[in-house]
């Protein structure tokens, strides 16, 4: 289980190829990558993550403890970056390892929608009509609703 | 002494990160009120408290927790991270 926060990039295929690689006890490898998206018009300059040092970290590694717990997980990965980023660039990666695919896809959509909304991590915009920070959607909510209903039956 | 915190429209709103606050106050909300007597810039950061999430001693929380023995507070909008 790992958990990364840096600014530099990371190279994913190196990633994901060592994350993947020299197990036998995984049948299942499932990557979700992050990109930064450009607006419709093409006018993002620019984005500015700020996080919460310190926090950030527990946070994710809660997340992936709360993942480990529902799933059959063998390795779990999450990098995630802050400072600026432009249109374009990987912001964050998950990965995980599971005997088999199931377990592998789901846990890794739990890690992404707990990440989304739990974890100290807020987006600005820059753009040449000026600056503005990314407001929460309802609908990443509403996903966090739904692990919880789950966990429920 | 609480270290106080705050992060995206929040730090930029109250124009600083972080600051030490000598307080009395039994809860989140109480300590909110505190800040929103100071100055202006405290009483519009908090306008909306519903639009602002807790975190104290960097796990998330609600304004009605308790402070005492705590050692950091930060507030911040709802999380935009991945």
């Amino acid at each position: 289980m790992t958990v990364r926060v840096q600014e530099h990039a990371f190279d994913l295929g190196a990633e994901v190829q060592a994350f993947a690689l020299g197990r036998d006890d995984a049948g299942a490898v499932v990557n979700f990558t992050g990109i930064v998206r450009n607006t419709p018009d093409g006018n993002l300059d620019r984005m500015e993550m700020e996080h919460y040092p310190g926090m950030t970290e527990n946070a994710l590694k809660g997340i992936e403890a709360e993942a480990v717990k529902r799933w059959n997980l063998k390795d779990c990965l999450i990098i995630h970056r802050y400072g600026t980023l432009r249109p374009g660039e990987l912001i964050m990666m998950v990965a995980t390892a599971s005997p088999h695919r199931g377990d592998a896809f789901e846990a890794a959509q739990f890690l992404m929608d707990y990440l989304k909304s739990r974890a100290p991590f807020w987006k600005k915009e820059f753009t040449k009509d000026g600056a503005e920070w990314v407001a929460a959607k309802d609908e990443d909510e509403d996903a966090l609703t739904k692990w919880e209903l789950l966990n429920r039956d | 002494m609480i270290d106080v915190l705050y992060f995206a429209w929040v730090r930029e709103r109250i124009g600083l990160p972080k600051e030490q606050v000598e307080t009395s106050a039994a809860t989140v909300a109480d300590l909110v009120e505190e800040l929103k007597t100071r100055e202006e810039r405290y009483a519009a950061a908090f306008e909306d408290v519903s639009a602002l999430r807790v975190a104290v001693d960097q796990e998330l929380t609600d304004f009605d927790a308790p402070l005492e023995g705590v050692r950091e507070v930060a507030f911040f909008p709802p999380m935009t991270g991945g």
